[in-house]
């Protein structure tokens, strides 16, 4: 099997987590959790040099959720790979679980920064991208930001930043799926044009399918080679993705699914 | 006394110090560095030192980030904008995941003077104290201002200076040990005693000395550490004296004030009388004027023992 099918295979398993623990948990997100699966199974399965038994190695890469009403596809990743047991992935949003209803970097290892409040994360990652250039270490910083994210003044505080320190350390992924809580983006209040935004506040831009993996990576790799400005990759997600019944669904944004949802869901994802 | 300093100028050469001693120190400025006195760190450590602009959530939010890589970040910005603009991320990003940042917050209080209203923070001591995790400094003078700057370097957690822009008396001699949640003694009283913070506690001395030629005796107790609040220490003086007058340049809701009255309350329930900014924002004028106009001058303090004194039991 190809690298980019076991990359596959991970972002489904990943998504029958999600699936799993919203169930069990009976509260979450699991629309923005499902269309970042891949890039998130990109990430932590490829892209990133990362110990599992070393969480706080200083020479790691970085990920940070800062749309972090995702956790479940943040915490299905780290479970995966290694940071702490498969099974604790069931006790999300349950008092006393290292899971919290949005990351916590106190409680959890593997997570970077705690977010949840939308608008934080790319701050936080550009001061880790020059933390790591003052220090000489080679690490690379990445965050995940939502569409209906940027509509945050400090989102492009830190956009105007990233550019004027030329963190080229640093590449951020916007999970470009069209929804955020009350509708489609276009509605409520529309951040278009995403990509020609970026652009003119000195990023370089990338735009992709983010459910293709071969693209993804590509990107990735593209990123790196990018010098003297930090990256941005525009990625073309669904909401919901893999269960048909949550699609492109706005009502599935933060909703969990019931016990025969649950099923249904992972039958499809199979 | 004659000698006078403004805090912030004493937290600009106690940060260039520290720099100079401890590379992982950062600053990070939101366009205020000559105001702040955050400037000659940014110019003796150009690489460690970054002006965000105006644009202080990014300033925290990225001071947060450097300081989960390992870094330690001052930020330095006016009062009323790193607590009030930015309160949601000191709180989200830094309070909440106790990263080591600490926030040097200059021209605090009414005696921002001239700037007025939208620049007088009369809330910041009560925000940043009640945030878990934070700890509140708020240096009387130059001296103590050194001392909280060491020691909020030293401190491992979010840490909040809060700062003056107007010179004020030095009061403390230099070799002054700034011990962290210790609050001074600085006069010894009897018939009651003024708790005080920042500017005001050379106020307060000075009504002391003033209330002694009537032979009155009035302690004056130095709270530089709001959060954690020193607790023995208030209630030994309570116990003491029988009354308490606070004194602060701050809001007389939520503050020192505020949070001597949730100390009395529980442990030594005495006649507390708070003298501070009244429940109003601030206004353009003189500092003196402006602390004349809101009733914060020594004879307004020495009005308010005069008052408490009565109602003692
Ligand atoms: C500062 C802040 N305001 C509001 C919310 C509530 N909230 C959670 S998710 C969300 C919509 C986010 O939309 P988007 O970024 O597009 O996420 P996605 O569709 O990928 O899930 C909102 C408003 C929040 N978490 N933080």
């Amino acid at each position: 099997m190809g690298e980019i099918d076991e990359l596959q295979k991970k972002a489904r398993e990943i998504r029958k987590h999600i699936i799993k623990m919203l169930g069990e948990a009976g509260s979450g997100h699991p629309g923005g959790s499902l269309s970042a699966a891949d890039i998130v199974a990109a990430l932590y399965f490829h892209e990133m040099r990362l110990d599992p038994d070393r969480p706080e190695w200083p020479e790691r890469d970085r990920f940070i959720l800062s749309k972090g009403h995702a956790a479940p596809v943040l915490y299905a990743a780290l479970a995966e790979r290694g940071f702490f047991p498969v099974e604790e992935l069931m006790t999300l949003r349950k008092l006393g679980s290292r899971l919290q209803g949005h990351p916590d970097m106190r409680k959890l290892p593997g997570v970077e920064m705690s977010t949840g409040s939308l608008g934080q994360g790319l701050s936080a990652a550009n001061g880790m991208a020059l933390a790591g250039r003052l220090d000489e270490r080679n690490y690379r910083v990445y965050v995940m930001l939502g569409d209906g994210e940027l509509d945050e003044g400090m989102v492009w505080e830190a956009a105007m930043a990233a550019a004027h320190y030329k963190l080229d350390n640093l590449a951020a992924f916007v999970d470009h799926n069209g929804f955020q809580i009350d509708g489609p983006i276009a509605e409520v209040m529309s951040p278009e044009p995403v990509s020609d935004k970026w652009r003119a506040f000195g990023w370089h831009v990338i735009n992709i399918n983010g459910h293709d993996i071969g693209q993804i990576l590509g990107a990735l790799a593209e990123a790196k080679n990018i010098k003297g400005k930090p990256t941005m990759i525009v990625a073309e997600t669904i909401k919901g993705k893999g269960v048909s019944f949550m699609e492109n669904q706005v009502g599935w944004h933060g909703v969990a699914p019931k016990p025969d949802e649950v099923q249904r869901a992972l039958a499809e994802l199979g | 006394m004659s000698k006078k300093i403004a805090t912030r100028e004493a937290y600009g050469e106690a940060l260039l110090q520290l720099g100079r001693e401890n590379p992982d120190i950062v600053a990070l400025d939101a366009d205020l560095a000559k105001s702040t006195k955050s400037y000659d760190f940014g110019k003796t450590f150009p690489e460690r030192f970054f002006d965000m602009g105006v644009a202080e959530q990014n300033m925290i939010g990225t001071a947060a980030g450097l300081a989960a890589a390992g870094k330690i970040p001052f930020c330095s910005s006016f009062a009323i904008f790193a607590s009030g603009r930015a309160f949601e991320q000191v709180r989200n990003s830094v309070a909440y995941t106790r990263l080591n940042v600490k926030i040097g917050a200059s021209h605090a209080g009414i005696t921002v003077g001239e700037d007025g209203g939208s620049h007088a923070s009369v809330e910041d001591i009560a925000i940043m104290r009640v945030l878990p995790n934070m700890t509140v400094f708020v240096p009387a003078d130059a001296v103590e201002t050194v001392g909280a700057v060491r020691a909020a370097a030293a401190i491992d957690g979010p840490v909040y200076i809060r700062l003056g822009r107007s010179a004020v008396p030095v009061l403390h001699k230099e070799g002054f040990q700034f011990e962290p949640g210790k609050a001074v003694v600085l006069r010894e009283g009897k018939d009651a005693t003024i708790v005080a913070t920042g500017i005001m506690v050379a106020a307060a001395l000075e009504a002391a000395e003033q209330l002694e030629s009537k032979g009155i005796r009035i302690g004056v107790l130095d709270v530089h550490t709001i959060k954690p609040i020193d607790v023995e220490a208030i209630v030994n003086a309570a116990r003491k004296t029988g009354a308490v007058v606070t004194a602060e340049e701050h809001s007389i809701i939520g503050g020192l004030g505020g949070a001597v009255a949730e100390v009395l309350a529980e442990h030594c329930p005495i006649p507390l009388k708070r003298v501070g900014i009244p429940d109003q924002f601030g206004e353009s004028g003189a500092p003196a004027e402006l602390l004349e106009k809101n009733g914060m001058t020594p004879r307004h303090l020495i009005a308010a023992i005069e008052e408490i004194i009565t109602k003692k039991g």
